[in-house]
């Protein structure tokens, strides 16, 4: 269930901007459907999305509804030194998500 | 092959979503331009929102409203001085007008990011930036949806 892809060049050049791509399998439902029966399924949703870069948060991202199945979120950092991403997902239903990957800095 | 039973169920269904459209208030559109001017409110409060150096980059026309692949890009040297502090996605039809917020800083390097949205109806989507300075800017731009989002999928 709680399966999450990410993407960080493995190394880059020390101020080089790297672009980060991160994936998280969820259903996101958005609360607005309804059942066969007309009943509203409840919300359940990644609600918030961040990224620390050797412990010091990068980006940060609120989520809501509107935002597809399955939450792709793009963005960049500069590299500034060799060490671990760390990016962390939480959500509706005490969903929380935790993946790290390594950088090296040339 | 449909059974009877998941034809009677899909009967049901029908009628129930029949009777949720009667109850949307009449008043609709304007319910939703209220609600989107308060998710601007609630952004940049007072604080002037200008059009300009924010790009949305998204198809003009969309096939399918379920997954919308929008990029912002926002002109800014993203130096410590002078930044973007955050970005905002909104739309004009959804139910609720927030898609996204995304909050950025020097360390980002450029002021870009991605995301797939969820677009209700043919409307207007608008990327707010928040500069370091206090400044908002924005773009909006219009699109077509084909297949909506949240309604036709909503009987499964």
């Amino acid at each position: 269930m709680a399966r999450v892809v990410v993407n960080v060049p493995a190394s880059a050049k020390r101020g080089e901007v790297i672009e980060i791509r991160t994936l998280a399998g969820h259903v996101m439902e958005s609360g607005f459907r309804r059942t066969e029966r007309g009943e509203l399924m409840p919300r359940d949703i990644i609600t918030r999305f961040s990224c620390s870069y050797n412990g010091v948060e990068v980006f940060s991202a609120d989520l809501y509804p509107a935002m597809a199945a399955n939450p792709l979120i793009t963005f960049t950092t500069v590299a500034t030194e060799s060490g671990t991403l760390e990016f962390k997902w939480t959500g509706d239903n005490g969903y929380a998500v935790t993946e790290s990957a390594k950088i090296s800095v040339a | 092959m449909i059974t009877r039973r998941q034809f009677v169920g899909l009967g049901v269904g029908v009628v129930a979503a029949g009777k949720a459209v009667a109850q949307l208030p009449a008043n609709i559109a304007e319910l939703r331009r209220a609600a989107l001017e308060g998710a601007q409110q609630k952004i940049a409060g007072d604080a002037p929102v200008r059009a300009g150096r924010v790009k949305i980059d998204i198809p003009p026309l969309i096939d399918n409203g379920n997954t919308v692949p929008i990029t912002v890009t926002v002109e800014s040297p993203m130096t410590e001085a002078d930044h973007v502090k955050a970005i905002h996605i909104l739309t004009e039809k959804n139910p609720q007008p927030f898609v996204i917020g995304a909050h950025l800083g020097p360390r980002s390097g450029k002021a870009r990011f991605s995301t797939r949205a969820r677009i209700a109806d043919t409307g207007k989507v608008i990327a707010i930036a928040q500069m370091s300075d206090g400044s908002f800017w924005s773009e909006t731009t219009s699109v077509v949806v084909t297949l909506s989002a949240c309604l036709e999928d909503g009987l499964i």
